[in-house]
């Protein structure tokens, strides 16, 4: 039996304000256990939550970018539930009026494009940590998360498959990082993706039984957690047995998807209008003084950079995916018009070793001790023929661990390109001069032996011959 | 001169004078406290120690040329109200051994204007009661009769008026916890519009209803109380953003013209012949000041109580869930993992009343019960705000009994709680409308037990309802009256 | 619809309070008692009628995103009925 894959997501994006969304405590991570408390979020007798405008408008530039529609009066909830993270035994969430409503997400997989329609976006505040003790029969409980603002974005079922929805976990991280209200990060729970997964006869319109999948911390797990939950209904399915609507656990040092201890008590949240706030009131002159500050976005990036940098789809793509790279790379090609060349390094030599040192975690990279005017004049330094593509590789390491400037390190070192002709022929001589036999060789036949002589002369000029100049004059020398 | 016995107003003007000191004034409360606290039992915590450190302060900076009405004059706070530093309970087990870590706004405002704290005060735990034998830890009585009950929530904080153990207090009013005990008490006690005076630092019951609210043995007192705690907070959202009058000096005498309207579904059968009479009289005493008395009607009143009941509960349902024994106060002890220590120290720390409102408050807002109980009381509560809107196009106040009786006998509603609930049933719509509501004495039944006078008001309108009742309170000599010793 | 005993440890579970036999059978019959007399409101008419959830005026109370709490003092770890450490402690969590 053929059948289709019908995957909805659900994510959770911290948002990156500077203090919570109903308190002034700080809400960077990091922090020794609660520090980062006061009343409000530890739900003292007494306490009430007060609005972080920057949450809310975090939330319309996010609305805006997926092209949703902003309420201009939306409503708080409260989530009723006991859990030790959850101080209050309520979260404030929004229920049944969201801040935005709709909005899509274009992806594309292997040249198929899929549209994927959001359901909603709401705001909402971030639960504490649990954390299970050494000692065995206690939890703790630490409540420095507790009120972070969260962005749970909701799409339709839109989704075909795992690839999609990597691509779509993809295209909206890169999204929230180009607004700068998430950092993206799964590995550190900033960005929480659960999926719903269900299959149904390829043609029919009624859906499957729906499974949620919880517990996935990387774009790779998702994809991997959703390929063997739609294999696993499929059997099911096969073997003429029956799906249950649940929740399953991902199990990355297993890969499955395990049934979630079965659950004594449904949840039943008790939604109710939040009374302790007011409405949430955003004017359109506020929703169009957002718009106009939006920066442009991943797609419309990706497409500039192919057109006005004549760069390859593949480049463009690659060199859009952080907003911060993207900057990087303009700055760069700003400094020294070679998008070409500069792009290959970007792609290269800069995002390698970035990846390596594990610099991108945050939003913006860190620590990077080359900034784009120093990367332009390197590949300056190259275009001029004052250092060869070898010396340049090895400059850039230099830039990498001394933080000094190309200039400053070619001329301490003198690695400055030999062009001159007449060096090249005075070692051109001395080699050949050194290894009479080889010469011989060389000319009665033994073409190979060019890469020899070659070799010999670059370690005479310590690798600064200027490898065409070389070449030439070689042959030359060497031809008679 | 017993100095427990000046009014707030005289007291104050004692102390401007520096005929007296705080110091002084706060020993002699202290002193009464001492004397009648074994059989009236109005606090719960009585801080000696820091209402002299305080009162001193006071002196001090009279001393220094600052003045103010609040500076030097000892006062008491519902014990569901916090102070930072000073045990508060809020009636409870559940909150027991809870050390305050911040003050609440209203603590704070009264004591920057130099106020000097005396002690917490007895309330129904949680505030919810409408007698005061809802508190975990002792029944207070009220002092005109020590069998009979100082009303509830706020009754600690009624009580120590009548008692003389403080020249103003602060209470709650979600469903007429301060207008009711000030009834019962024969005192003053008013509760403003809903968002005229911060709830933060005020242990939340039900969020759209609680407000907080003064009490004094005359009205002035209550208006100089009142202007200092009114007032934007920025720490409470519901807070409202509008400029506070000095309401003490807007007690001028004269209410010629006031519009009165005297709504007819408040005077029903099984109300007191005696209340009935006295508010009667009362109405009479305004229209010979010169106010013009009508006849009106709040066609949806007896719909008032399940409404409140369902939104009140619901809303409190939620607020109590964070008595969890994680964070602060009475962890049941271990044993049968996580869900056993919710429960167990929920069941221990919580009283009957409580656990019954919890679970009203949760079925209400179950699924499948939300729009029958929890949403359809909300649109109830549309329509007696709409009575109310109505009403005040061509009133300016509605004057009404406080309560069907005056105050019954210590134990004697205790084992019905609809009936307890019925006996709100003046006050309460008031707290579904977020209106301004005072009580005031005027009267006494053949029991010599006090009656109370109820004056409601437009929204934001305290000193319209303040003078209204200034001016009834200067014409009649109630206020004059103490419990015999 | 009378309220039933299910019911009612349903929603104590929900509540997370534990009732004893004789609770719940008090509270069966109160809460059926006051439900029953709460039945009024089902015959009003509300079909045309919004509900009000705040009575206050309509203008969201907004704050600066701006760090203003200093780390927490001991004052709000210290009633804290069982710790570890910064921690609080509960016990053991089983997912």
């Amino acid at each position: 039996m053929e059948y289709e894959a019908v995957i909805g997501l659900e994510v959770h994006a911290e948002l990156l304000t500077e203090s919570k969304v109903f308190c002034g405590c700080s809400a960077k991570f990091g922090a020794p256990p609660n520090q980062n408390t006061c009343p409000v979020c530890l739900a003292m007798p007494g306490s009430l939550p007060v609005v972080n405008r920057r949450a809310v408008e975090f939330a319309i530039r996010a609305g805006l970018a997926a092209g949703c529609t902003i309420a201009n009066s939306s409503r708080w909830a409260r989530k009723n539930y006991f859990y030790p993270d959850l101080p209050k035994g309520y979260q404030i969430s929004q229920y049944e009026l969201p801040i935005c409503l709709g909005g899509h997400i274009d992806i594309e997989t292997n040249g198929t494009a899929r549209h994927v329609r959001l359901t909603r976006i709401h705001m909402e505040e971030d639960t504490g940590k649990n954390i299970h003790d050494a000692h065995g029969d206690a939890s703790l409980v630490d409540f420095n998360r507790c009120g972070v603002p969260l962005l749970e974005i909701v799409s339709e079922p839109d989704i075909r498959s795992a690839a999609e929805a990597g691509a779509y976990l993809r295209k909206l991280r890169a999204i929230l990082q180009y607004l700068e209200i998430c950092d993206g990060n799964m590995e550190e729970g900033s960005f929480r993706c659960d999926a719903n997964v269900s299959i149904r006869p390829r043609g029919a319109q009624q859906l499957g039984t729906k499974v949620e999948i919880k517990n996935m911390n990387s774009f790779r797990n998702v994809e991997r957690a959703i390929d063997h939950e739609l294999k696993r209904q499929a059997e099911v399915l096969d073997d003429g047995g029956h799906l249950v609507q649940e929740t399953r656990l991902w199990d990355p040092d297993r890969e499955v998807t395990r049934s979630m201890r079965s659950k004594e008590f449904a949840h039943d949240y008790r939604y109710f209008p939040e009374p302790d706030l007011l409405p949430l009131v955003v004017s359109d002159e506020w929703i169009e003084a957002v718009r106009r500050a939006l920066p442009e976005l991943p797609d419309a990036r990706r497409q500039r950079f192919a057109q006005e940098y004549g760069l390859p789809e593949y480049d463009a793509d690659v060199l859009t995916v952080r907003k911060d790279v993207a900057d990087y790379y303009e700055a760069a090609v700003r400094c020294h018009r070679n998008p070409k060349a500069i792009s290959n390094w970007v792609m290269g030599e800069v995002l390698r070793i970035i990846r390596e040192r594990k610099l991108d975690n945050a939003l913006v990279i860190h620590d990077w001790p080359v900034p784009p005017e120093r990367l332009a004049a390197l590949v300056e330094l190259l275009d001029s023929g004052e250092i060869s593509g070898k010396i340049a590789k090895t400059v850039f390491e230099e830039m990498v661990s001394t933080g000094k400037t190309p200039i400053d390190i070619v001329a301490e070192q003198g690695l400055t390109q030999i062009s001159d002709a007449s060096a090249i022929v005075a070692a051109i001589d001395q080699i050949i001069a050194a290894n009479a036999a080889k010469v011989a060789e060389y000319r009665s036949g033994k073409e190979k032996l060019f890469g020899f002589f070659v070799g010999q002369v670059m370690k005479a000029t310590q690798g600064k011959a200027n490898p065409q100049k070389l070449n030439e004059l070689l042959k030359a020398k060497l031809n008679g | 001169m017993d100095l427990h016995r000046l009014t707030f107003e005289r007291a104050a003007a004692l102390l401007a004078q520096k005929a007296i000191s705080s110091v002084e004034l706060t020993r002699a409360v202290l002193e009464r406290i001492r004397a009648t606290e074994p059989e009236i039992q109005s606090f719960i915590t009585v801080t000696e120690e820091v209402a002299l450190t305080q009162a001193h302060a006071a002196d001090a900076r009279r001393a220094r040329g600052d003045s103010g009405p609040l500076l030097g004059i000892p006062v008491g706070i519902k014990d569901i109200i916090l102070t930072k530093g000073i045990r508060t309970t809020a009636g409870s087990k559940i909150l027991g051994n809870f050390i305050a870590p911040y003050d609440a706004t209203v603590t704070r405002r009264l004591l920057d204007a130099g106020a000097v704290c005396v002690g917490k005060l007895n309330c129904d735990e949680f505030a919810m009661g409408s007698s005061t034998e809802n508190s975990a830890y002792q029944v207070t009585r009220n002092p005109w009769d020590r069998t009979r009950v100082p009303g509830g929530s706020s009754g600690g904080s009624a009580s120590a008026i009548a008692a003389q153990q403080a020249l103003g207090t602060l209470g709650t009013d979600t469903g007429g916890s301060i207008r009711q005990p000030a009834a019962c008490c024969g005192v003053v006690g008013i509760k403003p519009t809903y968002g005229r005076v911060s709830r933060y630092g005020v242990v939340a019951y039900a969020s759209s209803l609680d407000q907080v609210g003064p009490m004094a043995k005359t009205v002035t007192g209550c208006a100089h109380v009142l202007g200092t705690i009114a007032g934007h907070d920025a720490h409470d959202s519901t807070s409202a953003n509008r400029p506070v009058p000095d309401y003490a000096a807007g007690l001028n005498g004269s209410i010629k013209g006031l519009r009165v309207g005297i709504p007819r579904e408040y005077f029903v059968e099984g109300m007191a012949p005696d209340v009935e009479q006295a508010v009667r009289a009362a109405v009479r005493q305004l229209q010979q000041l010169g106010a013009v008395i009508s006849d009106v009607s709040l066609p949806h009143t007896q719909y008032a109580i399940p409404a409140y009941y369902l939104i009140a509960t619901a809303e409190a349902s939620s607020n109590l869930a964070r008595y969890d024994g994680i964070k602060y106060g009475l962890r049941a002890a271990e044993g049968e993992g996580l869900l056993g220590m919710y429960q167990r120290t929920r069941a221990a720390g919580f009283g009957a009343e409580v656990k019954r409102r919890i679970m009203l408050g949760t079925y209400a807002l179950s699924a499948g019960y939300y729009d029958a109980y929890y949403l359809k009381a909300q649109k109830v509560r549309t329509l007696i705000r709409r009575d109310f809107e109505q009403v005040f196009q061509s009133q300016d106040v509605i004057v009404t009994p406080t309560a069907p009786t005056t105050a019954f006998r210590i134990g004697e509603k205790t084992s019905d709680p609809l009936q307890m609930y019925l006996s709100d049933i003046f006050t309460i719509s008031i707290n579904l409308a977020g209106l301004p509501g005072l009580s005031m004495p005027c009267g006494f039944d053949a029991q010599g037990m006090p009656i109370g006078l109820q004056i409601v008001g437009r929204p934001f309108e305290e000193e319209r309802v303040l003078q209204a009742a200034y001016a009834y309170e200067q014409a009649s000599a109630w206020h004059d009256r103490w419990p015999t010793e | 619809m009378a309220l039933t005993r299910e019911e009612v440890r349903h929603i104590a579970l929900l509540a997370r309070l534990q009732l004893s036999d004789a609770e719940e059978v008090a509270i069966t019959e109160q809460l059926d008692h006051i439900l029953q007399h709460f039945e009024t409101l089902a015959a009003l008419d509300t079909s045309a009628v919004e509900p009000t959830a705040l009575v206050v005026d309509v203008t969201t109370a907004y704050r600066d995103d701006v760090v203003v709490n200093p780390p927490a003092a001991e004052a709000l770890r210290q009633n804290a009925p069982a710790r570890d450490g910064d921690f609080f402690k509960v016990p053991k969590i089983i997912e």
